[in-house]
């Protein structure tokens, strides 16, 4: 089993992924340049944090045009498992591999805290180790987080249970508290919030550690 | 009409000394190099001779001051290189992007020593948040500028301090600082060493912003400063970020001699010190550096401070190699020169030598050294004078607590940092909001925990004891997170040199600082002086801002300042004296500023700090925070916010109510234990000659404290909290 981390110019939360996957749950991990071509042999891929490409122009409008975006859309059009934090969800947005848009935040201000979130749906790859409608607490960093979408697909994203997180407290101003949301084929996730900083007790918070763990039974094909 | 040195801030004298330099008059060119390195912010012309007073060597000192960062060995081989520096002036006029371009550079500072940076810290000052529509949008643009450039970046802000007061209403600070890790063997310095090396440029193109930043930083702020928005900089954290990520791959691959940044004085002072420590002499052609825009003279190329830019000096033929690396992050390289042995500092137009001059006399080693006039100022003796028992006691310490807790210096700064991205690169292991932040140190059982300090308020009413007393409260921050303290930089923010009294002012402070140093064994490893810092009308307070590092052998040993459980015994290390001289409960409540700032006495404070780094060793603490702005009353409050518990304590005194909750007698700690380590605890006191009390318990949800048998304080944990958190928000609206 092999996790891949793409390093777009700007990225910056790659080597927390890496860490996460390769110090904490002990597998094997790898940095992809944004410039290759190829995805094969990786098993699930992440879209780490940051700010691609300085996030000038509109946040992930950049990145989407890399040439690695090509390989990840194959990837997951084969059904494998993507998963994009922060900036890696505007870009999965941006992509088209996920509906909906992140705004600017409410209050127009950067937000890094630790935040509740409620688990929506635990019947996917990502998040199998929680239980429905737990609280989790996980950090969010970012000053685009405000989920926005058109009516239809919010009702869509409900009806199919594509919306994974919502926030208690909804801090960015999000459409229907919305943190994370899943593709309808439940293999792409995208999430503002970071769980790879939650992953550790030193750190004072464990309760990111499952979403990779769930990962890696889905893997195991153990889920 | 002026006189040509004139323009560009030079004296008669010091134009003389140009022309004895280089046996002619110079060209304009010429003129203006030495105008800019000859500058305070370049030269240092009016401190480096008082900088004797400071301790910079020790065992674990590997890079003291005079280098891009100081570095000081953390063992198993790794080092921590530190830097602090202002952005004064800038941030006044154009507070996000002078803060902005603030963290930037001193961010190019650590990685020009081949130092990864994994933490920033920023130490602000504004005039008076209430009174002042001006002062909330500097600090709003300050703090947004901040966090735009190190949140893009990825390196987080973890620590740091905001203050507010009169004397900035005209001139605020903003002094960013960061810390970078490196292996012993793989530090780089800025030098220009091998004659016939190429002289490599990398990063953004040079465009006429930033012109005579350097100068502008070394004169007082007018009316017409906001013309000189020019002279701020515009930053690019994203190409800072692919610069960072090039340089350090290109540190790898051992072609690369020396690098420094391209900060104050740009080109200028980046090729005439790399030169002097190096093989003393360069040559460069300015029709080879990128620009960014046409027509650009010698002149403008030279002086331009455009930000996210690096001077390289590589190993002659390897330069393909070089590039290479460079183009992978989407930046180029170019040749612009070569390393030369005989002296000068040649530029050249193409064929044509547009300035000659010895490299060495641009640079600090050439510059001229003053030793100023200082006088003690009239206010010095007269404000010592207070009588505490003329002072109207409180008749509601409830009310008199909330007011410190709510109050524009106390209350929470979340506001502020819930901006900065201070979780990145998952290794804060104590975010801010406790006494120190506290950063593991990745494949080690290491940690470092990090701080600034400075109250200004005592610095202006004794520069000595006040600088001594930042650089002992700094380092009780680090002790109560269970760190050694190891070695400070220093931001010294000070008025005009050419005064007496403020060069009294910066006399003091440094022999303060120093004092204080030798008394912990904490070097001065590298720092920065900012002058000038005054308007027509008023000065600074003197503000000698101390950054420090601490170190800690074992990360599970850490402690924070916050109440842990239920049960454990709250105790009182230190002595409280009636010492409300300078004190947060005198300026707030009473609105005076004066006294005699309280005594400090190196001996019990060593002895205080040796004890709580035993203690917390041990594992016998559950949490320690010093005793500072604000006395006991404040210090118990803040012990109680993040879990929300509370406590009751008790205690006896003859002194007023007052002065017993709020003097801010110096080398005090409160600390929690569990009731079965009491003992032990108390025989370590003991032993180690620790005056201690016990004061209550934790328990309960409130804040309550007893007087003789009297309870004056009975404050609900959660709401004060509220309050407390609220507040800075509510003065920004």
């Amino acid at each position: 089993m092999k996790f891949g981390v793409i390093v777009f110019p700007g990225s910056n939360c790659d080597l927390d992924c890496f860490h996460a996957i390769r110090d904490v749950t002990g597998h094997e991990v790898e940095y992809i340049w944004h410039d290759d071509e190829e995805l094969d042999g990786f098993d699930c891929i992440i879209l780490p944090g940051g700010f691609s490409y300085g996030d000038y122009l509109r946040c992930g409008a950049v990145a989407r045009f890399s040439r690695i975006m090509d390989a990840v859309k194959k990837h997951a059009a084969a059904g494998k498992l993507v998963i994009g934090i922060c900036n890696g969800f505007q870009i999965l947005t941006e992509a088209g591999l996920l509906p909906g848009a992140l705004v600017r935040n409410k209050n127009l201000k950067f937000i890094c805290e630790t935040v509740p979130l409620k688990v929506e749906n635990n019947d996917t790859p990502f998040t199998r180790l929680y239980q429905k409608g737990e609280i989790i607490n996980i950090p969010i960093a970012h000053g685009e987080g405000n989920y926005v979408a058109d009516e239809e697909t919010l009702k869509k994203l409900k009806e199919n249970g594509q919306i994974l997180f919502t926030y208690v407290d909804n801090p960015n101003g999000s459409m229907e508290n919305i943190a994370g949301i899943c593709n309808e084929g439940r293999n792409v996730l995208g999430m503002m919030p970071h769980p790879e900083r939650a992953c550790e007790e030193l750190l004072g918070n464990t309760d990111g550690r499952r979403i990779f763990e769930s990962i890696i039974l889905a893997l195991e094909g153990k889920l | 009409m002026n006189k040509p040195y004139e323009a560009v801030g030079l004296t008669e004298k010091e134009y003389k000394k140009i022309i004895e330099y280089l046996n002619r008059e110079p060209n304009e060119l010429e003129l203006n190099m030495y105008g800019v390195m000859w500058s305070e912010h370049c030269s240092y012309k009016h401190s480096r001779a008082l900088f004797r007073h400071f301790p910079t060597s020790g065992e674990k000192v590997l890079q003291g001051p005079g280098e891009n960062a100081g570095i000081i060995d953390i063992g198993d081989n790794l080092a921590i290189a530190m830097k602090i520096e202002s952005h004064n002036h800038p941030s006044a006029i154009e507070p996000y992007q002078g803060a902005a371009t603030g963290v930037g550079g001193i961010i190019r500072d650590i990685f020009a020593m081949g130092a990864r940076p994994i933490a920033l810290l920023n130490s602000l000052r504004f005039g008076d948040i209430e009174k002042s529509e001006r002062v909330k949008y500097l600090v709003d643009g300050v703090v947004a500028g901040i966090a735009g450039y190190g949140n893009c970046i990825g390196i987080p802000t973890v620590a740091g301090e905001v203050y507010f007061s009169d004397s900035y209403n005209g001139n605020p600070l903003v002094n960013a600082m960061c810390v970078g890790i490196i292996e012993h063997d793989k530090i780089h310095r800025g030098n220009a060493s091998g004659v016939g090396n190429s002289v490599m440029y990398v990063g953004a193109a040079t465009g006429r912003d930033g012109m005579g930043g350097a100068s502008f930083a070394s004169v007082e702020l007018t009316e017409e400063s906001e013309e000189k928005k020019s002279a701020v900089q515009v930053g690019d954290p994203f190409m800072e970020k692919l610069l960072l990520e090039a340089c350090l791959e290109l540190l790898e691959t051992g072609a690369i001699v020396g690098l420094q940044d391209l900060g104050a004085a740009g080109l200028t002072s980046a090729c005439c010190e790399t030169a002097t420590r190096g093989e003393g002499g360069m040559e460069i052609d300015v029709l080879k550096v990128p620009r960014r825009e046409k027509g650009m003279t010698p002149l403008e190329v030279m002086l331009s401070e455009s930000q996210e830019r690096m001077l390289l000096i590589v190993e002659k033929g390897r330069e393909y190699e070089v590039r290479k690396i460079v183009e992978k992050w989407g930046l180029h390289a170019v040749t612009i020169g070569k390393v030369t042995d005989n002296g000068r500092l040649i530029v050249r137009e193409g064929d044509k030598i547009v300035a000659d001059v010895p490299a060495y006399s641009l640079d600090s080693s050439g510059a001229p050294k003053y030793y100023k006039d200082y006088e003690e100022p009239e206010y010095y003796r007269e404000l010592k004078h207070l009588n505490p028992d003329a002072l109207e006691e409180p008749k509601d310490y409830n009310d008199t607590l909330m007011k410190l807790l709510t109050s524009p210096n106390l209350c929470s700064r979340e506001w502020v940092y819930r901006q900065y991205d201070h979780m990145v690169r998952t290794c804060t292991v104590v975010k801010p909001g406790s006494d120190a932040a506290v950063m593991r140190i990745r494949g080690t059982k290491k940690g470092i925990a990090l701080t600034t300090d400075c109250n200004s308020r005592y610095c202006y009413l004794d520069p000595r004891a006040g600088s001594a007393i930042a650089v002992v409260e700094a380092a009780r921050n680090l002790v109560c997170s269970g760190a050694k303290p190891l070695a400070i930089t220093d931001g010294l923010n000070f008025g005009s040199p050419e005064k007496p009294d403020r060069f009294w002012q910066f006399r003091e402070a440094v022999i303060g600082i120093g004092e204080a140093c030798r008394e912990l064994d904490t070097p001065v490893i590298s720092g920065n002086v900012s002058f000038y810092n005054e308007t027509e009308t008023q000065a600074i307070y003197p503000t000698p801002i101390i950054g420090m590092v601490g170190l800690i052998e074992d990360i599970d040993r850490h402690c924070t300042m916050h109440f842990k459980d239920e049960g454990d015994v709250v105790v009182l290390l230190g002595e409280t004296r009636n010492e409300l001289g300078g004190s947060e409960y005198l300026a707030r409540i009473h609105g005076l500023e004066r006294g005699t700032v309280p005594r400090l006495n190196f001996g019990l404070e060593k002895r205080m700090q040796a004890f709580i780094l035993t203690a917390i060793e041990k594992g016998l603490l559950k949490s320690a925070h010093d005793v500072s702005e604000g006395g006991l009353a404040v210090a118990l409050a803040e012990c109680c916010m993040e879990k929300e518990l509370g406590v009751e304590v008790s205690l006896q005194s003859e002194m007023r109510a007052d002065a017993l909750l709020f003097s801010e007698s110096q080398s005090r700690f409160v600390i929690s234990c569990s009731p079965e380590v009491l003992e032990e605890l108390q025989k370590l006191m003991e032993k180690q000659e620790i005056p201690y009390g016990i004061l209550g318990k934790v328990k309960g949800k409130e804040l309550k404290i007893n007087v003789n048998g009297k309870n004056i304080v009975a404050l609900n944990v959660k709401e004060m909290k509220e309050a407390w958190r609220g507040a800075f928000e509510c003065y920004m609206k």
